[in-house]
């Protein structure tokens, strides 16, 4: 430990400190711009200038080592004037148009002027103007208020991952941009607005909307991917004007998605439910609550006496509360149906009859700061969850973590990857078996019961250097991406990386799909006894659904065959946020549901981590929480258990589970063994379907949030195959194939992707496009147009 | 995009380089890739970075940062003359008076027939040989008198 | 009083610059020494840290201590650079050395690679000068065809591969951090430092960056020892210096003198002031150095202990002489419009200060000058002097200090009578193209 004093005060602080890490542990604050705590030290915009003892002249104190029995004045008068000097500067070509100014009342130039800047201004020329900048539909762009500090610049190096923005020309001309006006398209693009402590990068969506002091806040939960980004939901006059991130150090740092920031706009989409609706034949009218749920009860009643319960299926959203997951299950299992599930996207149940906990991600997102290797199964983990990925990018690129991947795509990451495995779907399981038998032989270890007798016959080089990595590394991982957990033989992937993981002494989990794929397991959102996963109500169709928060195109794992099924079912009573034509064709009756900033909630994210919010603002019309929603469906069915006063109530409820105190303890990735499933054969002149879930389809929010809409990352979906691939159906770039899947056709346009193993074609999910596809997986026929 | 022979060039330059730092090879590429363009089209940064391996805003930075690189037309002949300090006490403001005057043009202006470009040169390391000029950013001519000039332009004229 | 030439001795012939003709000078025969002793590299360091040799790029730093900063056990390249980045007004010494001496340059970057340990060197050549880039890759064609670079040199274990960079207009790459960011092809922009490039150089390696002139010193050093070279110049200030002289004299050049050889006969062997005319003024270190009135100038002697005495630096030896023809607002204008020009537009006091100086500057030579302009000028000048992250903020804010300071008057006059003191067509005379009769 080395000995300062700051300002007179005391202070030690580890070796390897800077001048701006102890004043920050004494508590005193240093004026800074291009500093920040996350991105590397560049002592550019000399803000944070100090007087050091001995010092022949000011020190920028970002960049300032500290060392023993250091004495150092941040307020002294050298220092006073070397601050001033700098402020001066600063604002010499900064523009006068603080009234108009998004980044008035939260502009650190503004604040740090007041004390350090000068009423009177000596610079009498005209000051520099730029232009403006496109950077898409979510960063607005003010080039002339750009103080160049760059930490725009180098957010997109070091965290994004790709330069996106650089400072280009010199001296005065010197000016932020990106190549060619091109728009930033990281998913994590937004944070440059938070990053910029002048108004030069502010939100586009909203843009002169409102000023922060009129804004009122609230603590939220993201309710997109697995990770529980937390928020600040900030609202005037009760409705949400802008998302931003509260710093969690466990989870997303300061950093936010922007899906986790801009999704925020579909909440006055024109297609939000706003009332109670009631089909009429082939006509839709509002109905008032009253009668609408009285409705919903009777009809339900009706099935159940006449069917059965097991005649019912309740199906929700992973995206949903743990509140509404637990009543929702409660409400059927009390009219008598073992038959609910969450996981709309999944085909492969057979690991519920042999699994030993709640799946999860298997290790703290903190460590995998400290991890050697990782391997990530069947995942497109950046763009499923940016901000995890971020976690393993920081490793890959600060600490030599050694990423490596299986599946059937490889598209970039923008991190350094050490081996990637391109196999198609059908062979992903070999695949894992190979990793594992190299493993064994490295290790010495033999391979558990039957799992010897199914290792291909020949092992790939990638699959030994993927062992050789993991059997390396001191502190590794394998993790399930939500393309593994979808796959056909998810059970098999499972186990085998259950096996890799054994045999390597990894920790092994899932990356999960959704803000609560860990909590449905403990709301107990998965069939019973008897009772029928989300695959299972499909095949088998039931006379009754309800269909909670989810779009039966958009979210199951064959859009077509849901949209039959429930088509064909007596009753359809679809509880949900927003309007949709597949809604309207399948259900009876709408009912409107408050989306996560109009609820209170809870949602248990990848780790265990149980996390609650308030409701941001009051639900839209006649929009209700569904935890009340279904607690009057509830009391109207007159089934027991229905009384609780508040949301914490039933959220105590749902996670008291067999009584232990402490959730964590039932998070258990273990499974048993799963037999071979008998893959059959690749059938000639067929594609395999390689399926993502683009971020901005994934869920019925994000879907209409309008900005987002607007990325690179929303475009409308194309049939990418290798070049080689292309060439034998003889298509050419950008010309049009009819792909034909068991669901139906579809016509769309070609596009080379050699980042797809041989024999795929990968075509996004979630879009009403490709809808008729059918299944995720499987085999398409493809001809050119 | 680039001919073989620049390609070529650029791959001396790149093995100049420890593995893994192709970047380095950066300034090098662009200069052969203006020399054979005649100026820095954005296609060609970009294409560029793709050879080199490095994002396009990299190039981008760098193509904007060096005062050498013609990131629009010129003439077929640039002239930079240098009018720094040294330069002007020998006379090279005069040089680039004279060279105004001959050519009918002002600094960062092409003559009409698209042959002479003039621009107005920072230190070129050269003092003593002042007034000097550089003809297309590599050959340097000095102690150019108002003579010396005019057989220049006379001799470029005929190229 | 003559010139004492190591550097520049014997290329007055043709094709001076090949190998076998500095071999015939006496070239390599240091090195070879070396190579054949197995001399210990401690005790190359100390024959260097002897001679008082001080760096010939501008910043006078003693070379065998910065040598000794080299960790020696350090496991991996380590990298040694050459600042041929020639680009400070007035400088052109460099040109020369590359242009008739280029070898001795690549012997001294050997001995130096050879002293520190050095797996891997990099000569930055200025952008302007294409020619000399050129040649330079030619006499590195020459030494390695010699066994002179490469692996195993001439059969020992010592291994040194050396090529040369080629700038591309960046006064500013010859900052020395500049100057790696600008071999890793990134922007010459300089990094703050701690940590030295000793620590964190080139690649994130232990890099040492000399100037040419420094490096072409060095096999004369190890030839004729340290002490001898010592004992040329002055104490502290070893060996000889060349001296670039512009300006307003006959006949303008580069000088090679013992250090501490009086001004008024380097004013003499470049032929004394042109046309007779009286000395006003000098910039005794290149255009960075503060300006010196010729009085004071003429007391001077050159070498770094007595410029500093006289409140300017030596800078790199280039010496600018201006006479009483002399504008010194639009003198320190250009100046002011090169460093606006040049700043690389990262750190603050430097990007928003260069241009503001040089725009009030401007609006006094323009006639527009206000009253408070001088003591704007000295308050900005001083803002960003001692503020930025590298050496250009100084080199902006020095000569705008000691114009204003010298000249205080010239200024004043401009202001009040929106004209200078010099006049119009005597300005003219003094500024008009000329080219020594020996050229």
């Amino acid at each position: 430990m080395l000995d300062i004093e700051i300002d007179g005060k005391a202070v030690q602080v580890p070796e390897g400190s800077t001048v701006m890490d102890a004043a920050t542990l004494a508590g005193i604050y240093i004026p800074h711009f291009c500093y920040h705590k996350k991105l590397s030290i560049v002592a550019s915009c000399r803000m944070c200038l100090v007087h050091v003892e001995k010092a022949p002249k000011p020190l920028p104190a970002c960049a300032t080592p500290v060392t023993h029995g250091m004495k150092v004045w941040t307020r002294s008068e050298a220092a006073l004037e070397a601050q001033k000097g700098v402020m001066e500067f600063l604002l010499i070509n900064h523009p006068l148009d603080c009234p108009v100014c998004d980044q008035g009342g939260e502009c650190l130039l503004q604040d740090l002027a007041v004390g350090y800047g000068s009423s009177q201004a000596r610079y009498q020329e005209e000051k520099r103007i730029f232009v403006n900048k496109n950077y898409g539909s979510l960063i607005s762009s003010e080039a002339s208020r750009c103080i160049n500090c760059t930490r725009c610049v180098r957010f997109t190096a070091e965290i994004g991952g790709e330069m996106e923005m650089g400072q280009a020309f010199r001296g005065d001309h010197a000016e932020i941009m990106t190549f060619l006006g091109c728009a930033v398209d990281s998913e994590l693009s937004g944070n440059v607005i938070d990053l910029c402590p002048v108004g030069a990068l502010t939100s586009k969506p909203f843009r002169y909307s409102a000023r922060t002091w009129e804004l009122s806040r609230r603590r939220s939960v993201s309710p997109h991917d697995s990770l529980g980004t937390n928020l600040i939901v900030q609202t005037k006059n009760d409705e949400v004007k802008r998302v931003l991130p509260l710093s969690n150090e466990q989870l997303n740092e300061c950093w936010l998605a922007d899906r986790d920031r801009f999704s925020y706009e579909a909440l006055t989409s024109a297609q939000r439910l706003i009332s109670p609706m009631m089909r009429n034949g082939d006509n839709w009218h509002p109905e008032s609550w009253q009668i609408a749920l009285a409705f919903v009860s009777s009809a339900l009643r009706a099935v159940v006496s006449e069917q059965g319960g097991q005649a019912l299926g309740a199906l929700a959203s992973p995206h949903s509360t743990v509140e509404e997951l637990y009543l929702l299950q409660k409400l059927a299992r009390g009219l008598g149906s073992e038959n609910v599930d969450f996981r709309l996207r999944c085909h492969d149940f057979r690991g519920d009859a042999v699994r030993a906990g709640v799946p999860w991600l298997g290790m703290t997102v903190v460590d995998v700061h400290d991890l050697n290797s990782i391997l990530v199964i069947g995942s497109f983990l950046r763009k499923d969850a940016p901000l995890l990925a971020q976690k393993v990018r920081h490793s890959a690129m600060r600490h030599d973590l050694q990423v490596c991947t299986v599946g059937p795509n490889a598209e970039d990451w923008w991190m350094p990857m050490a081996t990637r495995a391109l196999v198609p779907p059908s062979e992903m399981v070999d695949a894992l078996a190979a990793i594992a038998a190299a493993l064994a032989t490295m290790t010495g270890k033999s391979l558990s019961g039957t799992l010897s007798a199914r290792v291909p016959a020949e092992i790939s080089n990638d699959a030994r250097a993927i062992a050789q990595s993991l059997a390396d590394g001191e502190r590794t991982a394998v993790w399930l991406g939500n393309l593994a957990e979808q796959h056909p033989r998810a059970a098999e992937l499972h186990l085998w990386a259950q096996e890799i993981a054994r045999l390597s002494g990894a920790s092994f989990g899932f990356v999960g799909e959704a803000a609560n794929s860990v909590g449905g397991y403990f709301a107990k959102a998965i069939p019973g006894e008897g009772g029928l996963d989300a695959r299972a109500m499909i095949e088998s169709p039931r006379h009754a659904y309800l269909l909670f928060g989810a779009e039966p195109d958009l979210d199951f794992a064959d859009g077509v065959a849901t949209v039959e099924a429930m088509d064909r079912a007596r009753l359809v009573v679809a509880i949900s946020a927003f309007d949709s034509p597949a809604l309207r064709q399948v259900a009876d009756v709408l009912l409107p549901l408050a989306p996560f900033t109009e609820t209170p909630g809870t949602f248990v994210n990848c780790i265990g981590d149980v996390q609650s919010f308030e409701a941001s603002t009051h639900p839209r019309g006649e929009a209700r929480p569904g935890w009340k929603i279904l607690r009057v469906l509830g009391n109207l069915l007159e089934l027991p258990g229905f009384n609780q006063d508040d949301f914490e109530a039933v959220r105590d409820e749902a996670l008291a589970g067999d009584g232990s105190p402490d959730i964590h303890t039932r998070l258990d990735n273990t499974i048993g063994d799963v037999p071979a499933a008998v893959p059959s054969a690749v059938r000639a002149n067929t594609l395999q379907r390689v399926a993502d879930v683009p971020v901005y389809f994934a869920d019925p929010l994000v879907r209409r949030a309008l900005s987002l809409q607007k990325t690179a990352d929303a475009v409308q979906p194309v049939a990418r195959m290798p070049l080689a691939t292309m060439a034998s159906l003889s298509v050419q770039p950008a010309g049009r194939v009819r792909i034909k899947g068991t669901g139906g056709t579809v016509e769309l346009q070609a596009e080379a992707d050699e980042n797809l193993a041989p024999g795929c074609i990968r075509i996004a999910a979630a879009h009403t496009s490709t809808v008729a596809l059918g299944p995720l997986h499987g085999e398409l026929s493809v001809e050119r147009l | 995009m680039l001919s073989q022979e620049s390609l070529q060039q650029i791959d001396r330059e790149i093995a100049k380089y420890p593995p893994g730092k192709k970047q380095s090879a950066l300034i090098s590429a662009l200069r052969i890739a203006q020399q054979e363009k005649g100026w820095l089209p954005k296609e060609a940064i970009e294409f560029v970075a793709g050879y080199i391996g490095i994002p396009p805003i990299a190039a981008w930075e760098v193509a904007t940062f060096y005062g050498m690189y013609d990131l629009a037309h010129v003439g077929r002949h640039k002239i930079t003359v240098c009018t720094n300090l040294p330069c002007a006490l020998s006379g090279g403001v005069h040089a680039a008076e004279y060279l105004k005057k001959k050519l009918g043009i002002d600094f960062n202006e092409t003559t009409p027939d698209g042959k002479f470009t003039l621009k107005e040169g920072e230190c070129m390391g050269a003092c003593g040989d002042a007034p000097v000029l550089l003809h297309n950013n590599h050959h340097m001519c000095s102690f150019m008198t108002t003579e010396k000039i005019d057989e220049m332009l006379a001799d470029l004229e005929k190229q | 009083m003559s010139e004492h030439r190591l550097i520049l001795a014997g290329l007055d012939g043709d094709h001076t610059w090949q190998l076998q003709n500095y071999i015939a000078r006496g070239g390599y025969e240091a090195f070879r020494k070396i190579i054949k002793e197995k001399t210990p590299p401690d005790a190359i360091i100390a024959e260097i840290k002897a001679s008082g040799l001080r760096g010939r790029g501008g910043a006078g730093f003693p070379t065998g201590l910065k040598w000794s900063f080299m960790p020696r056990s350090f496991p991996g390249d380590k990298y040694l650079a050459c600042n041929s980045d020639e680009g400070e007004p007035g400088t052109f010494k460099d040109r020369d050395i590359l242009r008739y001496n280029p070898h001795t340059v690549i012997e001294g970057m050997l001995i130096g690679a050879y002293a520190m340990g050095c797996s891997r060197g990099y000569n930055y050549i200025h952008g302007e000068v294409f020619e000399i880039y050129q040649r330079f890759e030619e006499a590195l064609d020459e030494a390695r065809a010699a066994g002179l670079l490469g692996q195993n040199i001439l059969g020992s274990d010592f291994s040194f591969e050396l090529f040369a960079h080629h700038g591309y207009g960046a006064y500013i790459c010859g900052e020395e951090t500049a100057l790696l960011e600008s071999i890793e092809g990134k922007k010459g922009q300089p990094r703050f430092k701690p940590p030295f490039p000793a620590s964190y150089g080139l690649y994130g390696k232990p890099t040492t960056v000399n100037n040419t002139e420094t490096f072409a010193s060095v096999p004369f050093i190890m030839k004729m020892g340290g002490a001898a070279f010592l004992k040329l110049g002055k104490p502290n200030n070893g060996g000889t210096k060349l001296f670039s002289v512009s300006g307003h004299v006959c006949r303008p050049g580069n000088y090679e003198l013992k250090l501490g050889t009086p001004f008024p006969e380097l004013l003499e062997m470049a032929g004394g002031m042109r046309a007779g005319r009286k000395l006003k003024a000098v910039i005794p270190g290149g255009s960075s150095a503060p300006v010196v009135p010729a009085d004071i100038m003429m007391d001077c002697t050159l070498d770094f202990d007595s410029i500093a005495k006289a409140g300017s630096m030596l800078g790199s030896g280039a010496v600018i002489v201006m006479d009483e023809t002399t504008c010194m607002v639009r003198a320190l204008e250009r100046l002011a419009l090169f460093y606006h020009e040049e700043s690389c537009g990262q750190c603050t006091p430097c990007r928003e200060g260069t241009g503001w100086m040089y725009r009030v500057i401007h609006r006094i030579e323009s006639g527009a000058g206000r009253p408070e302009d001088l003591d704007l000028l000295r308050s900005v000048a001083g803002n960003i002097s001692g503020r930025t992250i590298c050496a250009l903020g100084d080199a902006a804010a020095g000569p705008v200090q000691s114009f204003v300071k010298h000249f205080a008057d010239e200024f004043e006059y401009h202001i009040e009578n929106k004209k200078c003191l010099v006049p119009p067509a005597v300005q003219d005379t003094g500024s008009q193209i000329y080219v020594s009769q020996s050229c």
